[in-house]
């Protein structure tokens, strides 16, 4: 399974939808996921490829990791999977 | 009773403990006189030296909760969660507006989420990890559960948990009646839960010395020790005007409560602190000792507790003390710490309400120290106008509930 297809299944199961439902374009807010579901879904997502997410809940804009959509959530992944994995 | 202050009564009740999964099955199994202490199951029980509890079987949680609900839950949550839907549902009340504003909830508890913790630990410390779920801290927390409550059931007016061992829901309960009784609240929810039932909370208490490996026999001369139990129960204290305004049942009257610290020892009882707490009891509730007709007893199998417990009883009831009942219904849920209090009014409701008294099981041999009408091994039944209910806890807290047939 590719990057972009776990990033949707993890997050849709924290919204309880089907990975169908997610779209490269959808934030978090248009999923319904919440403060305390963003934090579940960085830990599962920490878990599924084994990487360390540098993110703060206290200040998520002045983390280094974008959430603004999906897509830049697969993106942020992909670029930790590259510098965390060599 | 002072000018102004309200009579309390008790129009919910729920549980969930080793005997029964609501009150009816427990009420049942305290006339069957059932033991719900069985051979403990979770990972590692092989290498503990107490490998038995009063564990809650059959219990299926997806059944009840949603995953959402499950990953914010510990087991105690989840145990006290049911309790308290059982509880409300009976008293028909649904909380909104100015009832919501004032009514909260008041939770005993001790161990917290001790599941949470045993499988974080083992997940860090054993497995290595280096991450955990980021709800530990909300899962594990004492009042989790308090906060769940206050959440499910809108409850906005005072709501904590109170820990105090082995006394956590007396001492609840005591707060939730005078919370009522002094106005402050038309409604409390209150009672307590208890889940310690896992390798590392079973592990600290071995260290104690004072489990015993095979059976809780309260009173016996054989008794050997503590069995630890789990659940919760929860109970609905209503203002008496309130609950016969609306019509609602009422189960019992809650009329006076006392506490009292030995300030001695952390672990040794005092007669001299349990005497203080019934007496005190009784002179709040402004009954006369002749009045009690049973006690549902602290009564945890141990040699230290349960003479000095009868002791006192015997002290403080005089020639009574023989004509009173008491028992520990311990035997069959086991000790369930910081939620045993409220388990154990059941047993007290149940003597008021359908002139049943709890017995005590596992007894077998008479011991001259604790020489009372301990309701040996079948219940009995007996018209009852007034119970007690004791707490001893570690580190010497007692609280004392008294209840009044209505």
């Amino acid at each position: 399974m590719n990057v972009k297809d776990k990033v949707f299944e993890i997050i849709a199961e924290q919204a309880v939808l089907e990975p169908s439902d997610v779209t490269m374009d959808s934030t978090l807010d248009d999923l319904g996921i919440d403060s305390l579901g963003l934090v579940e879904s960085i830990f599962a997502i920490e878990e599924a490829f084994d990487i360390s997410i540098p993110f703060n809940a206290n200040e998520p804009s002045e983390s280094d990791f974008d959430i603004s959509s999906v897509a830049s959530i697969v993106a942020g992944i992909e670029k930790l999977i590259a510098e965390q994995h060599d | 009773m002072a000018q102004g202050m309200k009579r309390v009564v008790i129009t919910g009740a729920g549980t969930i403990n080793a005997i029964g999964h609501n009150v009816a099955e427990t009420l049942e199994g305290f006339r069957e006189g059932r033991c719900g202490i069985g051979p403990l199951d979770f990972p590692d029980v092989e290498r503990l030296s107490i490998r038995i509890g009063g564990q809650v079987r059959g219990y299926d949680a997806e059944a009840r909760f949603n995953r959402q609900q499950l990953a914010l839950y510990d087991r105690f949550t989840q145990f006290t969660l049911l309790a308290v839907r059982e509880a409300v549902a009976q008293s028909g009340l649904s909380f909104d507006g100015e009832l919501a504003a004032r009514s909260g909830v008041v939770l005993g508890n001790s161990g917290g989420g001790m599941t949470t913790l045993d499988a974080n630990y083992r997940s860090v410390y054993e497995e290595g990890k280096n991450r955990v779920h980021p709800f530990v801290v909300p899962k594990l927390m004492n009042n989790a559960a308090a906060s769940h409550v206050s959440m499910e059931f809108n409850l906005k007016g005072p709501s904590f948990t109170v820990s105090t061992a082995c006394a956590s829901s007396n001492h609840a309960m005591s707060q939730a009646f005078q919370m009522v009784h002094g106005g402050m609240a038309p409604v409390m929810v209150t009672g307590g839960s208890e889940s310690m039932l896992c390798f590392g909370g079973v592990k600290a208490w071995e260290g104690l010395r004072v489990m015993s490996k095979d059976a809780c026999r309260p009173f016996s001369a054989n008794r050997n020790g503590m069995v630890q139990g789990e659940g919760a129960a929860v109970f609905v204290f209503e203002d008496y005007d309130h609950a016969k305004k609306r019509g609602a049942e009422i189960l019992a009257e809650v009329v006076g409560f006392a506490m009292s610290s030995d300030a001695a020892d952390i672990v040794m009882p005092s007669k001299n602190g349990a005497a203080r707490a019934i007496r005190g009891a009784m002179m709040d509730a402004r009954i006369n000792p002749e009045e009690v007709g049973y006690i549902n007893a602290h009564g945890t199998g141990t040699a230290a507790n349960d003479k000095t417990e009868c002791a006192a009883v015997a002290d403080v009831f005089g020639a009574h003390a023989d004509r009173l009942m008491i028992s520990s219904t311990k035997s069959m849920h086991g000790h369930l710490i910081g939620g045993t209090g409220a388990v154990e009014l059941l047993a007290c409701v149940m003597a008021l309400r359908d002139g049943v008294i709890a017995p005590t099981i596992g007894y077998e041999e008479p011991d001259p120290e604790c020489a009372l009408d301990v309701v040996p091994n079948e219940a009995r039944e007996a018209r009852v106008e007034v119970a007690l209910s004791n707490a001893f806890a570690f580190g010497g807290l007692n609280a004392v509930l008294a209840l009044r047939k209505v």
